[in-house]
């Protein structure tokens, strides 16, 4: 097993806003088949680390590898389109589309065919039915034509999630998915996640500060503190690691 | 079938869809149902700026884009098919080849400032737009040798749409079928296709990810849409079907100057007639062309009949002179705004929306009473 090539490689990546170094040198490689959870307080630059991955932020040095490719000055559109995909932390929707329009874009993207300029959607009955597929899964058949803007932020949580699912990707990144969901939506999220999970070919990157969460999903933990990885191995192990429970996660722990 | 024709994009409100449907109907047989000049005139130049409208909501409500540079390439096309005609003589060759040139340049113009410049944030894209149109304006009219400068070109058009041609011996419904009728029914049948055309492509796959795009960029960006690739694809699109119909109105008015194609008044009432009509939907553009057309063509006059009737009030008869009705109109853009931010059609597929789900709302809250 140890022939699995990582999917997903960062190497030395930094990044700087002025003389504040928000992630720094981080080195890390994930395998398909796992699902490394990313922790740290507040501010330790854990979503710097997913906009340096997949996109959103330029990095100012170090390096971005893809199935071995480098991607490090590809924009955010083309690192989707070679397989990885991100869902984001604060709901980031097509809030004027429908909940059904907004799986279909996403499904589209993943089928190239965003750039049929005469094509009717009733020739497209694949995409139609590929989103009708999602809708169902993430349990929102019923929600079909509502417009996104007008959805409970439960939905929309599951919407998100709905949109990294529908691309297909090799690499799924979440970031805090549960976040500000009720306490009784939370587990067809871990259900959703733990379906991916199962599939060997996938590499699953998660953000989450919720313990219990991290607990029953992760094989593995990365803790990153002020921009720097500090600790890296397997939840047991790093959650008995004198530095992190003492230097960073120790409150959070002992609420716990 | 008809839906196909629509692409599926059908009107959802039944006022609308009747006035669409008068619309229509009024257009295709304009030339039988009036006599004289001007009526028909009218008639032309809604179904011009029909497709011009509708080719910049197209930018406008559909992507998010806004341009100040469109009646530039409603310009382009016009002084494509002008130079075409005047300097190689009034043959179809000499248009087809005109047509070609004018769109193939408005297309490339599209592209250089689209992958140059869409890339900017919109304000900016605006300003950079609103300076390519002013250059274009000052060089059409500074290069009187090419384009006639401020005059503009007097040009002739091929025979058989020269007003001395009979297309018929006899009159048909009592009208004697000329060349100029058979030039409105191009402009009609051109105007027609292309507005199917922009329908098909704003309700195509393509037409959703601008949707997209204009709903959150970023976000379109991350499920791996090249967001300026397709703003400039969609830009393209559009300033192509701007330079089709500035091919339609030279060759109705058999002449093109500055002020028929390139002024800024054009570009604000193109504007307007998105706004009125309603962005992001492209009956709003036929909506709103028709209608301010017709304003723009009959409000002076019926000001000037009722300033005549009011001419023993002093105050009221000076606010009715024909002369003022430009304020007149522009108290209608504000009040059409106010109380339809949306546009006409935006208005009325609400109203029709409430209608409905209230009567749905009846049935079912009757069923449930006599269940329980």
């Amino acid at each position: 097993m140890s022939a699995t090539a990582p999917v997903l490689e960062t190497q030395d990546l930094t990044i700087r806003f002025g003389g504040h170094v928000a992630v720094n040198k981080v080195t890390c490689a994930f395998l398909p088949g796992t699902l490394t959870a990313i922790v740290g307080p507040n501010g330790a630059g854990k979503t710097t680390y997913f906009n340096l991955i997949s996109g959103q932020l330029a990095a100012s040095a170090g390096k971005v590898l893809l199935h071995g490719r480098d991607i490090t000055n590809l924009p955010a559109s083309a690192r989707t389109q070679r397989g990885l995909g991100r869902a984001f932390q604060l709901t980031n929707l097509f809030p004027n589309l429908s909940v059904f329009e907004n799986i279909r874009l996403a499904v589209q993207a993943r089928a190239r065919a965003g750039l049929s300029l005469l094509a009717l959607w009733t020739d497209r009955s694949d995409v139609m039915h590929a989103a009708s597929v999602i809708l169902e899964r993430v349990r929102l058949a019923d929600k079909r034509e509502t417009i996104v803007g007008t959805l409970p932020h439960g939905d929309q949580r599951k919407l998100e999630i709905a949109l990294l699912i529908a691309l297909e990707p090799d690499v799924f990144m979440f970031d805090e998915p549960t976040a500000g969901m009720s306490v009784d939506e939370v587990p067809n999220v871990l259900e959703i996640i733990g379906e991916l999970k199962r599939d060997a070919s996938k590499t699953i990157l998660l953000v989450e500060h919720k313990l219990d969460v991290v607990r029953s999903l992760a094989g593995r933990i990365i803790v990153l503190h002020n921009g720097t990885l500090v600790a890296d191995g397997e939840p047991a192990e790093v959650m008995a690691s004198a530095i992190v429970r003492e230097a960073y996660l120790g409150q959070e722990f002992e609420d716990a | 079938m008809l839906a196909r024709i629509l692409s599926g994009d059908t009107p959802r409100s039944p006022i609308l869809t009747v006035a669409l449907l008068v619309i229509l109907f009024v257009l295709t047989l304009a030339p039988f149902l009036f006599s004289g000049a001007q009526p028909l005139n009218v008639a032309a130049k809604i179904c011009v700026f029909i497709l011009l409208v509708a080719s910049y909501d197209l930018l406008l409500g559909y992507t998010g884009i806004v341009s100040f540079a469109h009646t530039m390439f409603f310009g382009i096309g016009g002084y494509g098919a002008a130079i075409a005609l005047s300097r190689l003589g009034p043959s179809w060759s000499a248009l087809a080849l005109g047509i070609f040139i004018a769109i193939a340049v408005a297309g490339m113009v599209a592209l250089v400032i689209g992958l140059f410049s869409l890339r900017v944030r919109a304000i900016f894209f605006a300003m950079i737009t609103l300076a390519v149109a002013t250059a274009f304006l000052v060089l059409a009219s500074q290069l009187s040798g090419f384009t006639g400068g401020e005059d503009g070109l007097n040009y002739s058009v091929p025979e058989i749409l020269r007003p001395s041609f009979r297309l018929f011996e006899q009159p048909i419904f009592g009208t004697a079928v000329n060349g100029r009728i058979v030039t409105y029914y191009i402009v009609f049948f051109a105007a027609l296709f292309g507005f199917l055309l922009l329908l098909r492509v704003v309700n195509s796959p393509f037409g959703s990810v601008l949707q997209a795009i204009r709903e959150n960029e970023f976000r379109a960006e991350a499920l791996g849409y090249p967001v300026v690739v397709y703003r400039s694809i969609a830009s393209v699109v559009s300033t192509m079907m701007a330079a089709l119909a500035g091919v339609l109105l030279a060759l109705w008015l058999r002449y093109t100057g500055p002020d028929t194609t390139l002024s800024f008044s054009i570009m604000i009432d193109v504007l307007l007639m998105v706004v009125i009509g309603g962005m992001g939907t492209l009956y709003g553009a036929a909506i709103g062309a028709t209608l301010m057309i017709i304003a723009e063509n009959y409000l002076p006059a019926l000001m000037g009949k009722l300033g005549e009737a009011a001419a023993g009030i002093p105050l009221v008869s000076s606010f009715l002179s024909a002369d003022r009705w430009l304020l007149w109109l522009g108290i209608l853009f504000i009040l059409s705004v106010y109380f339809f931010p949306t546009g006409i059609v935006g208005k009325l597929r609400t109203l029709w929306q409430d209608r409905k789900s209230k009567a749905t709302q009846k049935r079912d809250g009757g069923t449930t009473g006599e269940a329980i």
